[in-house]
């Protein structure tokens, strides 16, 4: 027993990458087919107030709202804040300012960008108008981006009223997919940093804890029965017993093992709980509680791939049944 | 109704990289430092309850691995919200009123290092009209402070004037992340300088309640939990009037902030126009002594921030320097939502 050393922590890049798929309510679908045919709809609220984008539920009462209407694609800038430094899947490449926009005829408004060559020709009361994309698939990047637009004087702001509208089109959109990747680099921390390089030199440590002296393969670096921290570094193994397992008859995709074959739990010799693995080396069904085994490596793993039988006499039941 | 109070606070050190602590190991120290300061072991802690968010350690169920810090074998009776963990002292403060336990222990925590808190945040938003655009935390936060600006309620020198005496007064807070004055620096997004954003930062923070005569044993001067409730706000920004907090002021009143003056504020306000928005909104006057940690302008560890908010206004009751404190918590874009606790201390 050595007290564990501080290596250095290992890090990787980890990105998380998922396609959102959506489907849409009757008010959200009007609205981006709406998008996708250049027509801005609203809902209407019990009191008359008319949302942009638009909602299902009044966002004061509860109710539902169903009453569509079309408002302009021109409205006036009700706040903004000026972006000098883009990021990945925001609209604009080039620096614009993050704006809501009140579209004429509609009482609330959408956030959005404007493509403005600076800060100081953007304020609030502003001008503007949709700018829409080239290709257009039903989604809120069907607008492009707001461009500045017509006097600004702002007489005409509000001016145009909102229009009842059906919201049906041809080939309504049901769903939107809505891309999301979030970029990590991520650390395992201590204790398992040390289980991992320990791995890379056909090693498996664990580490006791300091209270009840269970050792913990692989380590966390804390006793979930104390709560405290687990520091003592315990090499164990490589021997161990198999303390149960189960017999794998369907093939998972991309797994070149050939099925059946048997995953356990094994009690590696020293360790206070079972780890798993796959059980090589000997006919599937003549693997047994007891058996004992020991890892087997490939030429540059950072694991072992298999274990497999060490010819030893079986362990007897009440030298492993703790750790089933 | 039984009485329950905050009789323990620990918070980690805040800092912008802890690569070599896993989230267990960051949090084990503020949970250790709890039960310390109680004399309570984990077997006399009666529930458990804890905030994180997924998204900022990348992971599904990331929680469960701090969960060994605890102590949670043989099981305890135990929560989660991928809240703040304000939100996570509020489950414990039910529990605890309708008398299932006696004493609970809460803790959160949030390693934002390993990402980017800026686009991590973004996927909170509407998925539909709102999300696949990007907008980053601090671009929303800028939406708002120029709504105020626009509307007279602030300028860019007492918003530099926010952030200096946040951070002026986190010198003397040993565990923040910005102790001391510093530059404003240039706009991350105008009309926000660097100085009015929050740092990005890891941390946890623990805290232990009890009820009643349980409370008076295990703290000298307990901070006595006199109300605590939380609202929200329609989650379109361009639904809301950015330069008031509707949501802040209703949970204030029904925590009963309006019934007495409070002599102390932590405000969870990450950017310094967020402090403006919130002083109207929760009727602070120029008496009372805001953010006296320094606040989130010096520390702000997402999912922690807020029970930080918490901890720092009880300790400052158990230490006797306040009689009478507000504290708040919020998430979500530009305040969307919002908890205020009122706690006091006995008279001495
Ligand atoms: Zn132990």
């Amino acid at each position: 027993m050595t007290a564990a050393p501080s290596p250095e922590v290992l890090r990787a890049p980890l990105v998380v990458e998922f396609p959102f798929t959506r489907s849409l309510g009757p008010v959200q679908s009007a609205f981006l087919t709406g998008l996708r045919e250049r027509t801005v709809l609203g809902v209407r609220t019990g009191d008359g107030t008319v949302l942009v984008p638009p909602v299902e539920y009044d966002p004061v009462t509860a109710d539902e709202i169903r009453d569509l209407v079309e408002v302009a694609p021109t409205g006036t800038v009700t706040t903004w804040a000026w972006e000098a430094s883009p990021r990945r899947g925001q609209p604009l490449t080039t620096p614009f300012a993050w704006v809501l926009v009140k579209l004429d005829g509609a009482d609330t408004a959408l956030l959005h960008v404007l493509d403005a060559p600076g800060p100081d020709t953007v304020h609030s009361g502003q001008r503007v108008r949709i700018r829409w994309a080239a290709e257009r698939t039903g989604a809120i990047t069907d607008i492009a981006c707001f461009e500045p637009y017509g006097s600004e004087s702002g007489t005409a702001a509000g001016s145009a009223p909102a229009t009842a509208h059906s919201g049906l089109f041809d080939d309504a959109v049901t769903g939107i997919t809505a891309p999301a990747r979030l970029d990590y680099v991520y650390s395992p921390g201590r204790a398992q940093s040390d289980y991992i390089n320990a791995l890379a030199e056909r090693k498996t440590v664990g580490e006791r804890c300091p209270s009840c002296a269970k050792v913990y393969v692989p380590p966390r670096g804390a006793c979930p029965t104390c709560g405290v921290a687990t520091t003592d570094r315990v090499e164990v193994g490589p021997a161990g017993t198999l303390t149960t397992y189960c017999i794998v008859n369907i093939k998972a995709r991309g797994l070149d093992i050939e099925v059946p074959y048997v995953y356990g739990h094994i009690a590696l010799d020293g360790a206070g709980l079972a780890l798993h693995g796959r059980i090589g080396g000997i006919p599937y069904d003549q693997v047994r509680m007891g058996l004992r085994v020991e890892p087997v490596w490939t030429e540059g793993a950072r694991f072992p791939d298999h274990y497999r039988p060490t010819g030893e006499p079986d362990a007897d039941y009440d030298t492993y049944k703790e750790l089933i | 109704m039984r009485d329950v109070a905050i009789v323990a606070f620990a918070q980690s050190d805040h800092r912008r990289r802890t690569d070599e602590c896993s989230e267990v190991d960051m949090v084990m120290p503020v949970l250790h430092s709890v039960l310390a300061q109680t004399g309570l072991r984990t077997s006399d802690i009666g529930f458990t309850c804890s905030g994180s968010s997924d998204y900022l350690a990348g992971r599904a169920f990331s929680f469960t691995m701090t969960l060994d810090g605890v102590g949670a074998w043989p099981p305890i009776s135990e929560s989660h919200v991928e809240m703040d963990g304000a939100w996570a002292l509020y489950e414990a403060w039910v529990k605890l009123l309708t008398g299932e336990a006696d004493t609970a222990l809460v803790y959160s925590y949030g390693k934002s290092s390993p990402g980017s808190v800026r686009d991590v945040l973004t996927r909170q938003l509407d998925p539909y009209y709102v999300a696949p655009l990007w907008p980053d935390s601090v671009a929303l936060a800028a939406l708002q402070a120029q709504a105020l600006i626009d509307a007279g309620e602030t300028d860019e020198p007492a918003l530099a004037g926010v952030a200096a005496r946040s951070r002026g007064d986190a010198a003397g807070n040993p565990h923040a992340q910005l102790p001391g004055p510093r530059p404003q620096g240039d706009y991350l997004v105008r009309p926000l300088r660097t100085g009015d954003c929050p740092p990005i930062s890891d941390g946890a923070a623990a805290v232990v309640l009890a009820a009643g005569d349980r409370a008076r044993a295990l703290c000298q001067r307990p901070a006595w939990i006199r109300g605590m409730d939380h609202r929200i706000e329609a989650h379109s920004l361009g639904v809301r009037d950015l330069t008031d907090s509707p949501s802040a002021r209703l949970a204030a009143e029904r925590a009963g902030a309006f019934e007495r003056p409070v002599d102390t504020a932590e405000l969870h306000a990450p950017f310094t126009s967020q402090e403006v928005v919130l002083r109207k909104a929760l009727r602070l006057g120029d008496g009372v002594r805001v953010n006296p940690s320094g606040g989130a302008l010096a520390a702000n560890t997402v999912m922690a921030a807020g029970l930080v908010r918490l901890g720092e206004a009880a300790a400052r009751i158990q230490r006797g320097e306040s009689d009478r404190a507000l504290a708040h918590a919020t998430s979500g874009p530009c305040l969307q939502q919002n908890l205020v606790a009122v706690l006091e201390g006995e008279a001495q």
